[in-house]
């Protein structure tokens, strides 16, 4: 397969295109502004749409509409612009509608930066709209994982008919990597629920909505949501390990964090001490029984990320009582060098 | 193979771009490459700038802490990446765009200022001074055949601008020789 030089942004946005999306909807942000770029010249070579909204707010209502009429449909954007996006993602998942949205994660809080963080995990793994309901969330660690990823996530958002978030961050989307981006022929869905006009009227009439008013009526759409949530988290969980056989120090880390901690692993001799890296794929599901059963024999457990602990939440409820878990974060749009994150575990050894 | 390079420069210079032409020749033989660019705030003074790594094996972060070598178009650039150079690494400097009073401070570093913009300029085209100092860290480091980087052009430039390849080689032999 031919290889490819590009941008983790540039990639995402060919990798949707070769999954069969053929509508994007955007406003402007930096640092993920190379994925409408590239839709924007891209989309009107395969016949499909590229429209710059008037807002945030616009692009994932017109979402809602595209993705009402079972075409593949993505959006993207940046910490402040999810933020805007909040209630259409809950509107989309309420109506059952599937969806791609890629945050391309910068420092916040407020306007903050444009430098790359992580600290829209909990945003993105918790909800971040109204109401009891979650989004499949994918956080690639490198330009072929996000091509990967996203492809899949089109997928999973199809199956489970739901919105699935791509949480990358400004690492992510800026750096170039070589990539192989092949044709993925979207996986066999129903989609009778799409609002394509009624001709056949021997079939109920397609109904996309997530009001409800009568409350035993909501309680039972609720229910089933929550249903289809107990099977994804039985069956979607994705994770990797690295240099975990013998290791007694292990270092959890997701995103464009656990290259850093890859090489401090690879560029380090910790006498007397090893590090094992464990990376969760899917940040919800959280990889929660996997994390814990890794954990098991390791003398303690550092996550590290860009932000001020927000995955951590989740490392200690997988983790609970098996082994003592520590923190080191940067926040403000500052990356982590292997070096600082290295001396963390060397600090670590010594109290072991 | 485990090569770690910055090439810095003013916005317009080329820095980036002859980081992407090096990173594409490694990817053509089968490196595993990384290429990140300075895009924030620190762009602002003149020191756009690119990090990229070059291995054998797969690559960790493609963050730079301790270069093997810099490539420092003006003096913003110099005065931001020297302390990035590791020791016994090479930083490769512009002394058409860096103050007469620079000072090689360090003592573990090997410059190397050669007058990159007035070499481009013999060569008729300010605009392939990136090329000139790109071939002569090549020369030092071997991160690519030459040819590689010159299929990487080819790519880059397409077939409407192939006429410019010609003159980019010469650049990059240029560079070389100097570095010899």
């Amino acid at each position: 397969m031919e290889k490819r030089f590009m941008k983790g942004n540039e990639a995402i946005a060919e990798a949707a295109v070769m999954a069969g999306c053929r509508y994007f909807y955007g406003y402007p942000i930096t640092p993920q502004n190379e994925i409408p770029e590239y839709f924007s010249w891209r989309l009107p070579e395969v016949g499909g749409i590229f429209i710059q909204a008037e807002s945030e707010i616009g692009a994932i209502n017109m979402c809602y509409g595209t993705s009402g009429s079972g075409a593949r449909v993505m959006t993207s954007s940046s910490g402040p612009g999810l933020s805007l996006k909040a209630e259409g993602i809950s509107y989309m998942a309420g109506a059952n509608l599937p969806v791609v949205i890629v945050n391309i994660m910068r420092a916040g809080p407020g306007l903050g930066s444009i430098q790359p963080s992580q600290s829209d995990y909990l945003q993105a793994t918790k909800g971040g709209g109204h109401g009891d309901y979650n989004c499949l969330v994918y956080a690639p660690t490198g330009v072929q994982s996000a091509v990967d990823l996203v492809q899949l996530a089109f997928d999973k958002a199809d199956e489970y008919r739901m919105p699935a978030i791509i949480l990358g961050d400004g690492v992510i989307g800026q750096m170039m990597e070589p990539v192989v981006i092949q044709e993925k022929k979207p996986i066999k869905v129903d989609k009778s629920w799409a609002t394509v006009g009624w001709k056949d009227k021997n079939r109920p009439r397609a109904v996309i909505n997530s009001l409800s008013l009568v409350p035993s009526e909501l309680e039972e759409w609720n229910l089933n949501l929550q249903a289809k949530y107990k099977k994804i988290k039985e069956s979607e969980v994705l994770y990797e390990t690295y240099n975990m056989e013998d290791s007694d120090i292990l270092v959890v880390a997701y995103g464009s964090t656990s290259r850093t901690i890859r090489s401090a692993i690879d560029e380090n001799e910790l006498k007397g001490h090893k590090i094992g890296l464990f990376t969760p794929i899917s940040l919800w599901p959280y990889p929660e029984k996997e994390l814990k059963e890794a954990t098991k024999g390791k003398k303690c457990v550092l996550v590290v990320e860009m932000s001020a602990g927000q995955m951590l939440q989740d490392v200690k409820l997988a983790v609970g009582d098996t082994a003592p878990v520590h923190f080191y974060g940067r926040m403000g749009g500052i990356i982590p060098t292997a070096e600082e994150i290295f001396a963390q575990i060397l600090k670590l050894g010594e109290v072991l | 193979m485990n090569i770690k390079m910055i090439f810095a420069g003013y916005g317009g210079q080329g820095a980036l771009l002859s980081g992407q032409l090096i990173s594409y020749a490694a990817m053509l033989e089968d490196k595993h490459v990384t290429w990140f660019p300075s895009y924030g705030p620190e762009m602002r003074g003149g020191a756009a700038s690119c990090s990229v790594i070059i291995s054998d094996k797969r690559i960790g972060s493609p963050i730079i802490q301790s270069a093997d070598a810099v490539i420092a178009l003006n003096q913003p650039s110099f005065d931001k990446f020297e302390p990035f150079v590791k020791p016994e690494g090479v930083l490769i400097y512009n002394t058409s765009m860096t103050d007469s009073g620079l000072k090689e401070s360090r003592s573990d570093v090997k410059y190397l200022g050669l007058p990159i913009s007035d070499m481009a300029n013999e060569l008729g085209n300010l605009r392939v001074a990136n090329m000139i100092a790109l071939g002569c860290l090549n020369e030092l480091l071997k991160c690519a055949k030459t040819e590689s980087i010159i299929e990487a052009l080819k790519v880059r430039l397409g077939e409407k601008r192939a006429d410019l390849i010609e003159l980019n080689k010469v650049a990059i032999e240029k560079g070389g020789n100097a570095a010899k």
